[in-house]
């Protein structure tokens, strides 16, 4: 079983519709003896960091976390999510992340140049830089779904992937038992969903 | 490179795909759900699902269908019709959508964008705007085309862009329908001014009209059409080995 991180934020019908269809029971739950009982966590997240980052601080979760995925349990952080990660974030101000994989989230925006639209908004190709577990079913130049105005940056030893818009921008981390997609899965039609097939092999 | 996006659009009333041209003479086409999951299946990059039930009980079935296509179609699924509060906004995305399109909704309220900027974020906030030339200047319409509401469309456009809108979905009354391509025209004065994403509707009647769209004004990001899918005039697999081929970024389903 597969435990969705339910801290408040996002909306998460599609992401447990995803693990249905391929077959894996996923919960969305607040309740800490679910997360423990869980085989691997989903940590989604969208909208403001420093919003989703108080939610999930309040919401008395973090610390359980933490303390499953140090034990070794497998999570994937998805989207903002992922970007919660990381040791810093560089969204409207300075706060901390998570922690769990070294590096930054800062704006595009510094990156590229001025042409370009900020959010990144629509289907971009996966460019392999490290090998990931979550790879097994697909394929570089796989397209996957972005939305987002932010990206991960010194993270270049956990970075498995990166997508070209402008400049390279991290598409996906792993350090061990934890990965982190900027992407959407749940909304990268059958790519998506074999990622997470390969995600939910995991124990 | 990010892909230049396909989106068809599904017109629905009680339950069913409708589509006309004009925005009169609608048309029974087919079943929502299937229809969704049968072009996610082909490539459409996103789906649209417009709501033009009048109803109560129609709006009900509405969301039910959304549920449902929710649950088996995984591309992004943009939500519009009937959306006048930020509680529209909530019932829709808790069924599955995953960005919201206003129209009719912001102009008579011209606080919702914002509201539901601020409390969904942009990403999730998309501005439909019927637009028609009056005068010799762009006006939006209200209520499906009907109702000139007197707003001149870019600067209105624009406002909606600076109250937190995260896409415009750019629709001519003027070519819709009448299959004789978009209305670039149109979609220039607006693409010149936004910095987020545009989408074109209304005109599309052949592959070349796409190619044209993307070739001509490289900052429209999609396209956008109804009956030459619903009526497989166009098939998206296609469509997206011409773009290829003429070195427009699609993401094709092999």
């Amino acid at each position: 079983m597969t435990a969705i991180i339910d801290y408040g934020v996002g909306n998460l019908f599609s992401l447990k519709s995803s693990f249905s269809a391929i077959g894996e029971e996923a919960v969305i739950t607040k309740d800490i003896s679910v997360l423990e009982r869980a085989d691997r966590l989903i940590l989604p997240g969208v909208g403001a960091f420093r919003d989703a980052r108080k939610a999930l601080s309040e919401s008395g979760l973090e610390e359980k976390v933490l303390e499953l995925v140090k034990g070794g349990k497998p999570m994937m952080g998805i989207c903002l999510g992922m970007q919660l990660l990381f040791e810093k974030d560089y969204e409207d101000g300075e706060y901390d992340g998570l922690g769990l994989i070294p590096g930054e989230v800062r704006p595009i925006r510094e990156k590229i140049g001025d042409s370009l639209k900020i959010p990144q908004i629509g289907w971009n190709a996966l460019i392999y830089k490290n090998p990931s577990k979550i790879f097994k079913y697909i394929k570089e130049g796989d397209f996957v779904y972005f939305v987002h105005s932010y990206h991960a940056t010194g993270c270049e030893t956990y970075t498995t992937a990166v997508t070209e818009y402008g400049a390279n921008l991290t598409a996906s981390v792993e350090n061990g038992n934890v990965f982190g997609c900027q992407f959407h899965p749940e909304k990268s039609g059958d790519v998506g969903l074999n990622i997470l097939r390969a995600f939910v092999e995991m124990k | 490179m990010i892909t230049k996006r396909i989106i068809p659009c599904l017109d629905v009333r009680n339950g069913r795909v409708v589509k006309g041209t004009n925005f009169e003479g609608l048309r029974d086409v087919s079943s929502p759900v299937d229809l969704a999951d049968y072009y996610s299946r082909c490539g459409a990059d996103e789906l649209v699902f417009y709501d033009i039930t009048a109803s109560s009980d129609g709006r009900k079935l509405f969301t039910d269908i959304l549920r449902e296509t929710a649950s088996r179609v995984f591309i992004p699924l943009t939500v519009g019709g009937g959306i006048n509060t930020v509680d529209d906004f909530d019932r829709v995305l808790k069924c599955g959508a995953d960005k919201v399109s206003v129209n009719s909704g912001a102009i008579r309220n011209p606080s919702l964008v914002k509201e539901a900027a601020l409390k969904y974020g942009s990403q999730c906030v998309v501005i439909s705007a019927d637009v028609k030339r009056v005068n010799g200047e762009f006006r939006v319409f209200a209520k499906g085309g009907r109702e000139d509401t007197g707003l001149e469309a870019i600067s209105w456009i624009c406002r909606c862009v600076d109250n937190g809108a995260g896409e415009v979905v750019l629709n001519s009354i003027d070519t819709d329908g009448v299959k004789k391509g978009f209305d670039l025209e149109m979609l220039k004065a607006v693409s010149d001014r936004v910095n987020v994403p545009v989408i074109a509707s209304g005109g599309a009647g052949c592959i070349q009209d796409f190619i044209d769209l993307f070739k001509t004004l490289p900052r429209v990001d999609a396209g956008l059409a109804a009956s030459i899918f619903h009526f497989g005039e166009v098939k998206i697999a296609d469509l997206k080995h011409e773009m290829a081929k003429n070195g427009i970024p699609a993401r094709e389903i092999l």
